[in-house]
C-alpha cells in the first residue's frame, strides 16, 4: 500500500516536473584498408540531446551527454563547437580523403550566439575553460593567432547565420597531441573506456601511428523533417591511421588485435546503435574473418561504396569465443589508386633571412568540370605580407579570384587573414603566391628553442566538389554516421575541406646573450654624443695657463688668510 | 653659374636613370641600410594596393607614410621615378640657391666687422675671401648628387628623397625670409588634407605619431634603436624608449643658444643630430647633412678627426652589406656583428659633428681674441676647453 502509493507520488511528481529530455548515444567504427597497405580507423561516438540550449530553460540533468560540456555550453552561449587535435599529416594522395579532416595540431572555431556582447573576452575564458577540460596548451590562443573568417567556416549545425562577428577561429600548430589529451576525450563518453568501442582506445597502439586525430563537434540538429525542435549533437571522432611497416610488419594482414592489442567484447550498454563497418568496395579478394552477411551501401566522398557490418548489439556477432577480433587480409591491388578530386600542398620559397615567398598548390584532378573553392589563409603578423605581390595563375595564366577578403596584420596584435574564391579549371594546378618579410623580434617573444623557427598554420580550402554519384540530401534516414557529417543540399556535389601542410619558417635571432651588452654599449655611443656636445655648449676656450706647483698653492692659502698679496 | 649647375644636373639624372635601368634597382631598393619601414617603396606600393581593395592603408601595420605621399603617387606612379629624380634635382638647387645667398651674407657680416675693426690683426688669414667662396654653391650641389648615398637612396625609391626635398625648400625659405614658399607650402599641404576629415586625419597622425614614437617595428637599420630595443628588458622599455626620443630633440634649445648668430650652422648641426639619433635612419638622411659640408671648408686647419672619422665612415659603409649578407644569408656571423658596425658609424658621425663644431667655436674664438695667442709669460699657448 505504501509502495503503491509511494510510486503514484513518484510518478505524479514525474508528470508535474518539465519533461525530462530525451538523450540517444550511437557509436561506430569504420574500417578502411588504404592502397598504400595502412589501414585508416574511425570511430564516431554521436549523443543527440532533445534539450534546448538556447532556450530559457536552465539545463540541469544530464544523463548521456557530458556534463562539462553541457555547461561550458550554456555558460559561454555556444552555439557550435569544433575542436580538433591532431598528430602527422594527412597524405591525401596515398590514402585519399578523410572523412573528417583536420588540420595538424589543435584547430578551435566557435559559433556564438547572438546574445553574446563580448565576443573577444568570451573567446578568451572559453578557450581557457577548454584547455582545462582536454589538457591542452589552448590558453596559448590569443588575439595573435584567432581570425574571424568570413565565408570559410559556416555553421554546420542549423542556422541560417549571417553576421560573421559571432565567428572565431585559431589554430595551433605546434601542438603536441598524446595520452594527457586522450583521456579526458574519453571521459565525455558516456561509457567511458570501459564498455563498447571505447575498449579499443588505448594510447600506446593509438600513439604509435602514422595519424591520429581526435576532435569534438557540439552542433545544434533538427529532430525532425520540418524542423520545428532543435536537439544538440555531439560527435566524438577519433581518426587513426596505422602504418604498414612500423605496425603492420610489412604485411597487409590487419586485426583488431595487431591494431588495438584489444578486441571488442560487448556493445556500450548505454548505445541505442553499435556497429563497426569494414570497407570492401576495393579488393574483391577481401579475405574478412568472421564473416558477416550484413551489407550495406553507402555514398560517401561521391564515392558508392560497399560495406560489410557488424552489429554489436546482437549477441551473435561476437560468436562462441564472446569476442570479436575480425581478421582482413588482402593482396596489393594493381593499378592506381582513384585520385582525389582536391588536393593542395603549400611550401615556402627563398632564401635567407630576410624575405620569401608563400607558394599553395591546388589540384583539380576532375577530367571536365571546373569549381569554386575558397582559399583561408591566417599568416602570423611576424612574417609581414605584401599583398600586391599576390599572383595566382592556372595552367600558366592569371587567374583573377572573383572575392579578396584581406586583413592586414596589427603588429603583436592580429594576424593577417586572406581569404580567397578561386575558380578551378578542369584538370589543371592552380599557383597562389605571396611574398613576405620576416620581422626582427624582441628577445623575450622568441620560444626557448628558436632556431627550430615559428609555424605557419594549415591554410583551409572549402569546397563544394562536383560528384559522379549522386548524394543523398536526405538527413534524416538512417545512415551510417560517417557520411552524415557534412551537411548536403544537393544531389550533384558534396562538401569537402582540404588543410595544406603547416610551414616552419626561420627568422633571423638577435643574441640572446647580450641584453645587458647591448644596453651598456648603446648607451655608451649615446653618451659620447652627449659628452662632446655638452662639452662644447657649456665650456669655452680659454688659453692654457700651467698650475702652480703644491707648495706655492699651499702658500697662496696661507697668504689668502693672512691678507698678503699672493704669489 | 647657371651652366655648371646645369652640366652637374643633367650628369646626375644620367646616373640616376641608367642605374634604374639595370637590375642593381631591384636590388637596391631591398637593403635595410637604404630604405626602413617607413620610407620604404614597397611600403607605398602595398599601401596603394590596400586602397585599392577598399581597405585602409593605416588598418595594418604596413603603411608609416603621411596620406600626402598616398595621393601624390596615386597620380604619379607611372612617373615614380621621374619624381624622385626631380625630388633630387629640386633638393640640389634649392641647396644651391640658399647656399649662394649664405655665402652673400657671410660676406657682408665680414665686411662689416672689417670695417669696424673688430678683427684682431692676427686674423686675416682667416678670412674669406669671394674668390675661393665662389665655388662653395656648386660644390654643395655636387655632393649632394653625386654623393653615393644620395644615389642608392633615389634609385631606391626611398621616400626620404621627398623629405629631403622639402627640407630643403625650407631651408632656401628660411635664407630668403620671404613668405611665398612658406605661404606656398601652407596652401599645398591645407588643400591635400582638407580631403580627408578631421576625425580620419587625427587618427591617421595619432598612428603615425605612436608608431614613430614607440618603435614597434624592429628591423634593423643603420641606427642604434633597433638591436637596444631587440635586447631591452621590459621593465625599462618605456624608460628608455623616452630618453632615446628626448634624445633626438633634446640639443635643439641649447644649440639654438650658442649659435643664435649662425642659423645656418644650427641648421646642419639640427639635421645632423636627427639623421644619428632617429628611431629608423637611412642613408638619405645622412646626404642632407653631408652636402652642407663644402660651406665650411675653411674650418679644415682646426678640424682634428677629419682623417680617422672619413676611414671609418667609408669602411663602414662598405662593411654593412658585407655583415648584413654574413648574418641573413650566409649564417656565419650574427646580429652582433652588424650590430657593431652600427655603433662604429654612430660614433663616427658623432665625431664628424662634434669635430666641425669644434672647429667652428674654435674660429669664432680666434676671430674675437687673435689667431696666436700667448700665455702670460709670452710663450706660446694652446687653446682648452674649460
Amino acid at each position: 500500500m505504501a509502495i503503491r502509493r509511494l510510486k503514484h507520488t513518484r510518478t505524479h511528481a514525474h508528470a508535474c516536473m518539465l519533461q525530462t529530455p530525451l538523450d540517444d548515444f550511437q557509436e561506430e567504427l569504420v574500417i578502411r584498408p588504404l592502397h598504400s597497405g595502412d589501414i585508416y580507423a574511425s570511430f564516431q561516438f554521436r549523443t543527440v540531446w532533445d534539450a534546448d540550449f538556447m532556450g530559457d530553460q536552465k539545463v540541469s540533468h544530464y544523463r548521456l551527454f557530458p556534463k562539462s560540456l553541457g555547461q561550458v555550453i550554456t555558460k559561454f552561449s555556444v552555439r557550435e563547437l569544433h575542436i580538433s587535435f591532431t598528430q602527422g599529416y594527412w597524405r591525401t594522395m596515398q590514402w585519399g580523403q578523410p572523412y573528417l579532416p583536420s588540420p595538424p595540431g589543435a584547430e578551435l572555431w566557435v559559433w556564438f550566439q547572438d546574445t553574446v556582447t563580448d565576443v573577444d573576452g568570451t573567446w578568451k575564458e572559453l578557450t581557457n575553460v577548454l584547455s582545462g577540460i582536454f589538457c591542452a596548451s589552448l590558453n596559448f590562443i590569443d588575439s595573435t593567432n584567432t581570425v574571424q573568417p568570413s565565408a570559410s567556416f559556416k555553421p554546420l549545425g542549423i542556422g541560417n547565420v549571417t553576421d560573421h562577428s559571432f565567428l572565431r577561429y585559431a589554430t595551433l600548430p605546434r601542438e603536441i597531441v598524446c595520452t594527457e589529451n586522450l583521456t579526458p576525450w574519453k571521459k565525455l563518453l558516456p561509457c567511458g573506456s570501459k564498455a563498447g568501442l571505447s575498449v579499443l582506445l588505448k594510447s600506446e597502439k593509438l600513439f604509435h601511428s602514422t595519424f591520429h586525430s581526435q576532435a569534438v563537434h557540439v552542433r545544434p540538429v533538427c529532430q525532425d523533417p520540418q524542423c520545428r525542435t532543435t536537439s544538440m549533437e555531439l560527435r566524438q571522432t577519433l581518426n587513426v591511421v596505422f602504418d604498414l611497416h612500423t605496425s603492420g610488419q610489412g604485411k597487409r594482414e590487419w586485426s583488431l588485435f595487431k591494431m588495438f592489442s584489444r578486441t571488442l567484447t560487448e556493445a556500450c550498454p548505454l548505445a541505442s546503435s553499435s556497429k563497426v563497418y569494414v570497407d570492401v568496395t576495393d579488393n574483391p579478394q577481401f579475405e574478412l574473418s568472421p564473416a558477416t552477411p550484413l551489407l550495406t551501401q553507402a555514398v560517401v566522398l561521391g564515392d558508392r561504396r560497399t560495406y560489410s557490418v557488424y552489429d554489436l548489439t546482437q549477441q551473435a556477432s561476437f560468436g562462441s569465443s564472446r569476442s570479436l577480433n575480425m581478421l582482413l587480409r588482402w593482396k596489393a591491388a594493381d593499378g592506381e589508386m582513384l585520385r582525389p578530386l582536391l588536393h593542395s600542398e603549400r611550401y615556402v620559397a627563398g632564401y635567407g633571412l630576410q624575405a620569401g615567398e608563400i607558394h599553395t598548390l591546388i589540384y583539380n584532378h576532375h577530367p571536365y568540370r571546373a569549381f569554386p573553392v575558397l582559399l583561408l589563409s591566417a599568416v602570423p603578423w611576424y612574417l609581414r605580407l605584401y599583398i600586391h605581390t599576390l599572383t595566382v595563375s592556372s595552367k600558366g595564366k592569371d587567374n583573377r579570384p572573383s572575392y579578396i577578403h584581406y586583413q592586414p596584420s596589427k603588429d603583436r596584435e592580429r594576424p593577417h587573414l586572406l581569404e580567397m574564391l578561386l575558380q578551378l579549371p578542369p584538370n589543371s594546378v592552380t599557383e597562389v603566391t605571396v611574398e613576405f618579410e620576416r620581422a626582427l623580434l624582441k628577445w623575450t617573444e622568441y620560444t626557448p628553442d628558436p632556431n627550430h623557427g615559428f609555424y605557419v598554420g594549415s591554410s583551409v580550402i572549402s569546397a563544394l566538389v562536383p560528384s559522379v554519384v549522386a548524394m543523398d540530401t536526405n538527413s534524416t534516414l538512417d545512415r551510417p554516421l560517417f557520411s552524415s557529417f557534412f551537411p548536403c543540399k544537393e544531389e550533384a556535389s558534396y562538401f569537402m575541406r582540404v588543410y595544406t601542410e603547416p610551414l616552419l619558417v626561420n627568422l633571423p635571432t638577435p643574441d640572446f646573450s647580450m641584453p645587458y651588452n647591448v644596453i651598456c654599449l648603446t648607451c655608451t655611443v649615446v653618451a659620447v654624443g652627449y659628452g662632446s656636445l655638452y662639452n662644447l655648449l657649456t665650456r669655452t676656450f680659454q688659453v692654457d695657463e700651467p698650475s702652480p706647483g703644491l707648495a706655492k698653492r699651499i702658500a697662496n692659502v696661507i697668504r689668502r688668510f693672512r691678507g698678503v698679496p699672493l704669489l | 653659374m647657371a651652366a655648371p649647375l646645369a652640366l652637374l644636373l643633367i650628369v646626375a639624372v644620367t646616373i640616376r636613370a641608367a642605374l634604374f635601368r639595370t637590375s642593381l634597382a631591384n636590388l637596391i631598393s631591398e637593403r635595410v641600410e637604404v630604405v626602413s619601414p617607413l620610407n620604404a617603396w614597397k611600403r607605398v606600393v602595398e599601401g596603394l594596393a590596400l586602397l585599392d581593395l577598399d581597405i585602409s592603408p593605416y588598418s595594418g601595420d604596413v603603411f608609416h607614410e603621411t596620406p600626402m605621399v598616398i595621393y601624390l603617387f596615386h597620380f604619379l606612379m607611372d612617373y615614380a621615378e621621374i619624381t624622385f629624380m626631380l625630388a633630387d634635382c629640386l633638393t640640389a638647387v634649392a641647396l644651391y640657391l640658399a647656399v649662394k645667398d649664405y655665402n652673400k651674407q657671410v660676406f657682408r657680416k665680414q665686411k662689416f666687422a672689417l670695417e669696424a675693426d673688430r678683427i684682431p690683426m692676427d686674423c686675416l688669414e682667416l678670412i674669406r675671401s669671394p674668390t675661393e667662396m665662389y665655388y662653395i654653391p656648386l660644390k654643395v650641389a655636387m655632393f649632394y648628387l653625386l654623393n653615393p648615398f644620395t644615389i642608392v637612396s633615389c634609385v631606391a625609391k626611398c621616400t626620404c628623397g621627398l623629405n629631403n626635398a622639402v627640407i630643403a625648400l625650407f631651408i632656401l625659405s628660411t635664407m630668403r625670409g620671404g613668405c611665398l614658399i612658406y605661404g606656398l607650402f601652407t596652401v599645398a599641404s591645407a588643400g591635400l588634407y582638407t580631403k580627408l576629415d578631421f576625425a580620419l586625419l587625427s587618427a591617421i597622425f595619432l598612428a603615425l605619431a605612436t608608431y614613430h614614437l614607440s618603435v614597434p617595428d624592429l628591423t634593423p637599420n643603420i641606427g642604434l634603436f633597433w638591436y637596444f630595443f631587440a635586447e631591452m628588458f621590459d621593465h625599462f622599455r618605456l624608460f628608455f624608449l623616452c630618453v632615446f626620443q628626448i634624445n633626438v630633440f633634446f640639443y635643439t634649445l641649447p644649440l639654438s643658444i650658442k649659435l643664435k648668430e649662425h642659423p645656418v650652422f644650427l641648421i646642419f648641426m639640427q639635421i645632423a643630430l636627427i639623421a644619428i639619433f632617429k628611431s629608423y635612419p637611412t642613408v638619405g638622411d645622412l646626404s642632407l647633412y653631408m652636402a652642407f659640408l663644402p660651406v665650411w671648408n675653411h674650418l679644415y686647419r682646426f678640424l682634428r678627426n677629419i682623417f680617422l672619422v672619413s676611414c671609418v665612415l667609408l669602411a663602414c659603409s662598405a662593411l654593412f652589406p658585407v655583415l648584413w649578407h654574413l648574418w641573413i644569408y650566409a649564417g656565419s656571423a650574427n646580429s652582433n656583428f652588424y650590430y657593431a658596425i652600427t655603433l662604429l658609424f654612430s660614433v663616427a658621425q658623432i665625431l664628424l659633428v662634434s669635430d666641425y663644431f669644434y672647429a667652428f667655436l674654435r674660429r669664432e674664438h680666434h676671430l674675437t681674441n687673435g689667431l696666436y695667442l700667448k700665455k702670460k709669460d709670452g710663450s706660446e699657448a694652446t687653446l682648452v676647453l674649460k
